[in-house]
């Protein structure tokens, strides 16, 4: 136990030298750590957003409305490529998507089993389970019955979410923050956290919206009667106006929508904020087309389901753009500019939990628990020494290195230090220590029992050894089982906990035996006062 | 030079004669914890709780009674209005919005923000949490699962590497250091939140360190002393070890001292619960982890394979025949 190989001495070393190397980034300012040479180490524990201040927004996809939707592009698309069949169209009719499925007749019995060809070409394969996106399925002779597989709502789900990923990024951007992290949690859900941001309710309006831009013809037909009471004719609905609320009725229809916009920009036109908007080349051909044919009649400008104007179409839109005016201020179109420019969500969201932390209470939280770490590390220190003298003393390098090698592993790894997080690093101090009771007290009993000095402490590790490990096995346990399924504080404290465990047993066991072997070579000691 | 000791050697405190007081207290306080915990419950912080929480700084004292009333006139529930620490730090909590729409606890806030901005433009709202309904009963969940599976967990660890005797003694003496620290949180009413859970987490690993450096004694003599009565064997391993569970335990109160004196008000009641652990953690690790043993009949056998122990006993019997 008390051997040690040169080479060994050598890597314990190099361990501990790489260690301080490695953690220093974090005790110099990032300007101070940039002007060093490249070669030097630059990684740095991240802080925590209880610590440096900044946002914490969890968002939840609605699985309701998403499932909906598919539903209506799934009938959508099946009654088009009936439609456009090759071979002739194939009438349907009595269609319904209620109960979370789509059916319909189809007219001619003879051509059922072509309907459902078609229709099972059009459902996608999915993994290798040999699942399709869609069943379809033939009831009493001449009803089809289209239904989700589950396989094919996890993949919606699964598509949205990345696409809606990409958008919330857009948006955030467009806010001018730094370094947003925006991560994907689970199957429905969305963590975004922005450091410094100290008042998230642009960010909300921005994340809670889908912005979703479609442009409708007005309905003239509908009876204002039916309008005020909520009953739209076939083919039309009543959206509300977005600043009055009062209703308007619309072609459900969409003649063009915000998919093919390529920007949009708020701009002061005469005096009143306004937001240009630009099609692609798809989009300007087809606003052109749909412009020229009804010129002179209004159509509702729609967003997210809420009528934002109903201009007249005075004369035909060539080129491709145009402006969307209401009662705009600087930051209503700006915000407008910067939703259409990044697309639309392809799932609603909403805000379900959300921490926001100010910078005020952040340097608040770094200083009491750094007082609080430098306090406990110094009356363990104290304490340690009048109790064990040199191998109190060699049990408080440990400490000092364990905190350091805790530091380096952490910045190496990109972890996050959080406010529990200097809760573990304290609570570590104690565990480094206990390992060093432990054989410390075993020392002394082999020395009371008359064992001789270099066997008492050979001993003394040697036995301690069994505990040490045991005892700190089943803390491991526990905190990967937080880091595991602990949120948020628990997993910050959790993955200090493991770090710190793991590298203790290295400076509090290994390191320390170094040191006195070191000691014992060089003073060769007869008698010892432990 | 000579140095400090707490423990003198050759201490030897007779630990199994007070086990059925000790144990007997024990059983008092886990009964009065059930009974607390069922008649005041605990106080769950918006983690558990949902609903949102809302720490405003301002630059004098505040006036608690005006914000109570700017909060509750609102009309979105009864607020719980607090001093935080300091007195020119409030804590606002209000429940969550009646109803399932998960966005109206967003309205609230900014209602609640906006009150309190317009009639005191130096408020700094230092920190703003808001938990739906739905994430907060997963963080129960997730939270007591944790809790349960670490148990477990380590409880496996211990069978696997002594006997199961000792798996039990040691889940046992967890489960009672988990119903005080509740039962503790229920009679101070302090926030309950997923700092305590963390805390709660530690006290187990902690405790179970304690229980497992005795147990490991205990084996180490029961292989040792193979004639030994079990109760003076279970005396002499306490004793041998008392000096490191003394040193390990004011360690631990020293760093943990520190935390609830200059942690901070965020990290308050994690180490209240942590700081108490350690005395529940040692007690159990002597009181409830030792006599279990006793009880569940571990004698120098336990730890030799069962022909062994045949061959040993019939040995005997031919020595004396």
């Amino acid at each position: 136990m008390l051997e040690f190989s040169k080479v060994k001495i050598w890597s314990i070393i190099a361990v501990l030298v790489a260690g301080v190397i490695f953690s220093l980034p974090n005790f110099f300012s990032e300007k101070q750590v940039d002007a060093w040479p490249d070669w030097a180490p630059s990684a740095r524990m991240n802080l925590g957003l209880d610590l440096r201040g900044g946002s914490h927004i969890l968002l939840e996809a609605n699985a309701d409305t998403l499932a909906r939707a598919n539903l209506d592009k799934m009938e959508d698309d099946a009654l088009s490529e009936l439609r456009r069949a090759e071979g002739g169209a194939i009438t349907v009719g009595d269609v319904s998507n209620r109960g979370g499925r789509v059916s319909f007749l189809v007219r001619n019995v003879d051509e059922v089993d072509r309907a459902v060809d078609l229709l099972r070409n059009l459902s996608l394969p999915i993994g290798v389970t040999g699942q399709r996106s869609f069943n379809v399925e033939v009831a009493d002779g001449n009803r089809i019955v289209l239904t989700q597989t589950s396989a094919g709502r996890v993949q919606a789900m699964n598509s949205a979410m990345t696409q809606a990923v990409e958008v919330i990024r857009r948006r955030i951007d467009e806010l001018g923050t730094r370094e947003p992290t925006i991560i994907r949690q689970g199957a429905e859900r969305i963590v975004v956290q922005v450091p410094g941001l100290q008042d998230p309710s642009a960010l909300k309006e921005l994340l809670g919206k889908t912005a979703q831009l479609e442009f409708k013809l007005v309905d003239f037909d509908a009876d204002p009667s039916d309008i005020a009471a909520g009953r739209a004719p076939a083919g039309s609905q009543i959206l509300p106006m977005s600043d009055t609320g009062q209703p308007i009725a619309v072609k459900r229809r969409a003649i063009i929508t915000g998919d093919q916009l390529i920007d949009a920009q708020q701009t002061l036109q005469q005096g009143q904020w306004v937001v240009s908007f630009r099609f692609d080349s798809t989009g300007s051909r087809r606003f052109a087309r749909v412009t020229q044919e009804n010129v002179g009649k209004p159509f509702a400008i729609v967003l997210d389901n809420r009528v934002i104007s109903a201009p007249n179409i005075n004369e035909p839109i060539l080129g491709g753009s145009g402006v969307i005016s209401g009662s705009f201020n600087a930051e209503s179109s700006n915000e407008l500019a910067i939703l259409l420019r990044s697309g639309k969500l392809p799932v609603e969201l909403k805000v379900v939990e959300e921490r926001t932390v100010g910078p005020d209470l952040g340097a608040d939280s770094i200083r009491s628990g750094t007082i609080a770490s430098i306090i406990a590390v110094a009356a363990v220190v104290g304490f340690m020494l009048i109790t064990y003298g040199r191998f109190g003393f060699y049990a408080n390098i440990a400490l000092v290195l364990n905190v350091f090698l805790i530091i380096a592993v952490m910045s190496l790894m990109g972890a996050t230090l959080t406010l529990p997080g200097i809760a573990g690093f304290v609570l570590t101090i104690g565990a480094t220590v206990d390992a060093n009771v432990l054989i410390n007290e075993r020392i002394r009993e082999e020395l009371r029992k008359g064992v001789r000095v270099r066997q008492a402490i050979e001993n003394g590790y040697k036995m301690a050894s069994g505990t040490i490990w045991d005892a700190n096995i089943t803390n491991v346990i526990a905190a990967v089982i937080m880091m595991w399924l602990g949120s948020g504080p628990i997993k910050g404290f959790a993955v200090v906990l493991t770090i710190g465990i793991i590298t203790s047993v290295f400076t509090a066991v290994t390191v320390t035996r170094l040191m006195v072997v070191l000691w014992l070579r060089r003073a060769r000691p007869a008698s010892i006062t432990i | 030079m000579r140095l400090f000791k707490m423990i003198p050697d050759n201490t030897n405190l007779p630990f199994m004669k007070w086990r059925f007081w000790a144990v007997g207290i024990s059983a008092a306080l886990l009964v009065a914890s059930v009974g607390v915990f069922f008649a005041k419950g605990l106080n769950f912080g918006v983690d558990f709780a949902g609903g949102l929480m809302i720490e405003v700084g301002f630059e004098q004292p505040a006036d608690l009674d005006d914000l109570r009333g700017k909060v509750n006139s609102l009309g979105i529930g009864e607020g719980s209005i607090q001093e935080f620490g300091a007195p020119e730090i409030v804590s606002i909590r209000l429940p969550l919005p009646e109803g399932e729409d998960d966005e109206a606890v967003q309205r609230v806030v900014t209602s609640v923000q906006q009150s309190i901005s317009g009639d005191y433009p130096d408020a700094n709202f230092r920190r703003v949490e808001t938990v739906s309904g739905k994430v907060s009963g997963e963080l129960v969940r997730d939270g007591t699962l944790a809790a349960g599976l670490a148990m477990l967990a380590v409880a496996a660890y211990i069978w696997f590497r002594f006997e199961w005797q000792f798996g039990v003694g040691g889940l046992v003496s967890l489960i009672h250091d988990v119903f005080l620290t509740i039962g503790f949180f229920a009679w101070t009413q302090l926030e309950f939140n997923l700092n305590t859970v963390a805390a709660i987490l530690t006290i187990i690993g902690y405790s179970l360190n304690d229980t497992i450096v005795n147990y490991d004694r205990i084996r180490e003599n029961l292989r040792k002393y193979r004639k030994m009565d079990i109760v003076p064997l279970l005396d002499l391993s306490i004793n041998e070890m008392l000096a490191r569970t003394t040193m390990t335990s004011v360690t631990m109160i020293l760093a943990l001292g520190a935390l609830v004196i200059w942690g901070g008000d965020v990290l308050f009641g994690f180490s209240v619960a942590m700081l108490l652990g350690i005395f529940i953690g040692t007690f159990s690790s002597i009181y409830i982890a030792g006599p279990l043993l006793l009880w569940m009949g571990v004698s120098p056998n336990t730890f030799v394979a069962p022909e062994v122990a045949n061959a040993a006993a019939g040995a005997e019997r031919t020595g004396n025949g």
